[in-house]
């Protein structure tokens, strides 16, 4: 059983402009890897790309879940065989109940119609964790959510839908410590031998609440070093032009 | 609202089948006194009715179609029948319903068992009503629910005082042509202090071809009262046009209060040329509660007359135009008297090149004073082929008035389907949510049955206008 998520030289373009020049990346279940990267290095444009949004068009390279090439695929169905994207701007749905929407998107993730008691019991359980309120089930989706809120949210529907491999798209941007706190228990409970994790990240703060087994620093489309947890205190030490100095031209 | 399971988003106009059914009265086509004179003698008029009429075709012959309402040229008003009737007499017991426009019925779904949870339940095949009938406890009360023929003739004193006193046939030319031809539609009195709490219901169906249906609703809601009323409607679809030219008036008296909900689903053969007008009384509340989702051409505007002081008025509207569809809705609000509050809120669909519209008056008359309204319309156009409209009137006489106008114009946009999909939901499934959710402040106001039946048909139409 092939229980991995692999990126092979993947370049995408947005609106014929070349974003990523060349990915490589590998996780395995039960890890969690932060990529890290200075504004317009190319992270978001690789989370909506594992993810299939279609304005970024993929032009060479391979994503492989669990051995299966995905870039064929929509986004449902790549959701639907286990793979998570939470967003950084998650977006509002205006008249859409958040527990209808969540329940619709566990039956879809199921394959099949989930029992209401079970799929409510559950729902309950994973709020207590992030302590959330139950008056969030009857808001329309996002509407009128704070930025705490949303983020929030994000994390609940990666704890409903129990997904294999996930990607977490600055999930930290915008969040007080006290909400970074709760998000970051609710990621860490989250964590085992069951889930691959993808934190993308600006800065390390995030990673001292999630910490990570691997780092890997994203550059004008590449990834130019990849090393284990210290890279993010050199990171916070000299900040990102001491990597790109340091990186010999190919 | 619930997205729907998938089976039942598929499909096509169910309602589009027709039935053989032998009229007993049928006249010539075209539009003419002599075809009044045949309804007059086969309905036992007073001879009021019968001048009224007469005066009234003379009107529509006279009225010109105002110039901002286009695409009604081409009725051919020679080719349509404008009386027909399946039925000798209205039946108040389900077995006295002939047969075969049992079996119409049976098809609808407006089965006997529905009336369990309604207060009295009506059928209208073509020019008459085939049933009508109300429970006994409301009959008790002495609430009356007849076919509007039946109402002329048993209560002629509350007919007269109120018929064609909200819309007289000089009001518009469709006004004046139901005047003519008017049959069937429903009366209904609600004495005061009764409040009817269970829905009055009414389906109006058109089976003939090349037919025009004009019933004609008289509701008065006594002082007091309550009452909820609720239409449904649906035609074959032929390949020629039928006109239905309806016109419905209400009178909410003193702290009354009446809801009427629609929900249109004619066949896109049919011109939907309807009159609806309610006027309010001191303390009274009137919501109209309107869904147009089928028809060729639909011409409707629900108002509210404010006449009475404290008076408050809501039409929710919600309109879907699909294919070979255009939806001219809106509302009126006209405040005659101080105090009152009013409230329109519009939602309209387009998808598959379907063209939807909002028009609205409104309009504060001098005296009116401290006056409020708002006015919301949003519109939600599904793919580059479909158009929506906004043609709001304003026009404020009154001192103190407040009038609030917002609209919005959006797609179903790339981010929220994106979004919706990265959690596994296929795409017509979300573009069924993005749609359900944008128009749930409507559907949530209906009665449970019709709110599924609304989501129902708006996934079959806006089914795969997402590109």
């Amino acid at each position: 059983m092939n229980d991995t998520f692999e990126i092979h030289d993947l370049h995408v373009s947005v609106e014929d402009k070349p974003i990523l020049k060349g990915v490589n990346l590998t996780i395995r279940k039960g890890e969690v890897h932060a990529l890290m990267g200075p504004n317009g290095s190319g992270k978001s444009t690789l989370a909506n790309s594992i993810m299939g949004h279609p304005k970024y068009t993929v032009t060479a390279g391979q994503i492989l879940l669990k051995g299966e090439n995905i870039l064929a695929l929509g986004t449902d169905e790549r959701a639907r065989k286990g793979l998570f994207l939470a967003f950084q701007y998650p977006c509002e749905v205006p008249g859409v109940r958040t527990a209808n929407f969540l329940r619709l998107a566990c039956n879809a993730r199921a394959g099949r119609d989930l029992d209401v008691m079970e799929f409510y019991d559950k729902l309950e359980a994973k709020m207590k964790v992030l302590d959330m309120d139950e008056k969030y089930l009857k808001r329309y989706l996002n509407e009128g959510f704070s930025g705490g809120e949303k983020k929030r949210n994000e994390i609940l529907q990666m704890m409903m839908l129990e997904p294999e491999f996930a990607v977490m798209d600055e999930t930290d941007s915008g969040l007080d410590i006290d909400a970074l706190k709760v998000v970051s228990h609710g990621v860490n409970q989250l964590r085992g031998p069951g889930l691959g994790i993808l934190i993308i990240t600006h800065y390390e703060r995030i990673l001292r609440y999630i910490n990570p087994d691997f780092i890997h620093i994203l550059v004008d489309g590449k990834i130019i070093k990849s090393g284990g947890p210290e890279l993010a205190g050199h990171l916070e030490e000299h900040g990102y032009d001491w990597i790109v100095k340091d990186q010999v031209p190919a | 609202m619930n997205p729907l399971p998938q089976e039942l988003l598929r499909g096509t106009y169910k309602e589009g089948f027709h039935d053989d059914i032998k009229p007993i009265h049928q006249v010539p086509k075209g539009a003419s006194h002599e075809v009044i004179d045949y309804m007059c003698d086969v309905k036992d008029e007073p001879d009021w009715m019968r001048e009224f009429r007469h005066r009234s075709l003379d009107l529509f012959r006279k009225q010109q179609l105002p110039d901002w309402l286009p695409g009604l040229r081409d009725i051919d008003y020679d080719a349509i029948t404008y009386y027909a009737s399946p039925v000798e007499k209205s039946a108040r017991k389900w077995e006295d319903v002939p047969e075969e426009i049992r079996r119409t019925y049976d098809k609808l779904g407006i089965a006997k068992e529905e009336q369990k949870l309604l207060g009295g339940l009506g059928a209208q095949i073509d020019s008459e009503m085939a049933y009508h009938n109300i429970q006994e406890t409301l009959a008790k009360k002495g609430v009356v629910f007849l076919s509007c023929d039946d109402g002329m003739k048993q209560y002629p004193e509350i007919f007269r005082a109120h018929f064609a006193q909200a819309i007289p046939p000089e009001d518009n030319k469709f006004a004046a042509l139901n005047s003519a031809f008017w049959s069937g539609g429903s009366f209904v009195y609600i004495p005061k202090g009764v409040k009817c709490d269970v829905p009055l219901s009414v389906y109006f169906r058109i089976n003939a071809e090349q037919f025009g249906q004009f019933e004609r609703t008289l509701i008065v809601v006594d002082d007091d009262a309550f009452c909820h009323y609720v239409e449904g409607c649906s035609a074959p679809i032929y390949t020629t046009h039928s006109l239905h030219a309806a016109v419905v008036e209400i009178f909410v008296k003193d702290r009354a209060r009446c809801r009427y909900t629609t929900i249109q689903n004619w066949s896109t053969d049919v011109y939907n040329l309807v009159t609806k007008r309610s006027f309010l009384y001191k303390n009274a509340v009137m919501e109209w509660v309107d869904g147009n989702l089928g028809s060729k051409r639909t011409v409707k505007y629900p108002s509210c007359y404010m006449m009475g002081e404290g008076a408050h008025g809501e039409v929710l509207s919600l309109a879907s135009a699909d294919k070979g569809m255009w939806q001219d809705a809106g509302a009126k609000m006209v405040f005659f008297a101080p105090n009152c509050t009013g409230r329109i809120n519009s939602k309209s669909l387009s998808g598959h090149g379907g063209r939807s519209s909002y028009r609205g008056l409104v309009q504060v008359r001098d005296g009116a004073k401290n006056c409020r309204v708002q006015v919301n319309c949003d519109a939600l156009i599904l793919d580059e082929k479909s158009r929506s409209d906004t043609y709001p009137t304003m026009e404020v006489d009154g001192d103190l008035a407040t009038v609030e106008h917002e609209a919005s114009v959006s797609n179903v946009s790339e981010e929220q389907l994106f979004y919706l999909m990265s959690r596994g939901i296929k795409k017509e499934d979300a573009v069924s949510m993005i749609v359900n959710g944008f128009i749930e402040p409507i559907v949530k106001e209906l009665p449970m049955e019709f709110a599924v039946e609304i989501n129902r048909l708006i996934n079959l139409q806006m089914e795969g206008s997402v590109g």
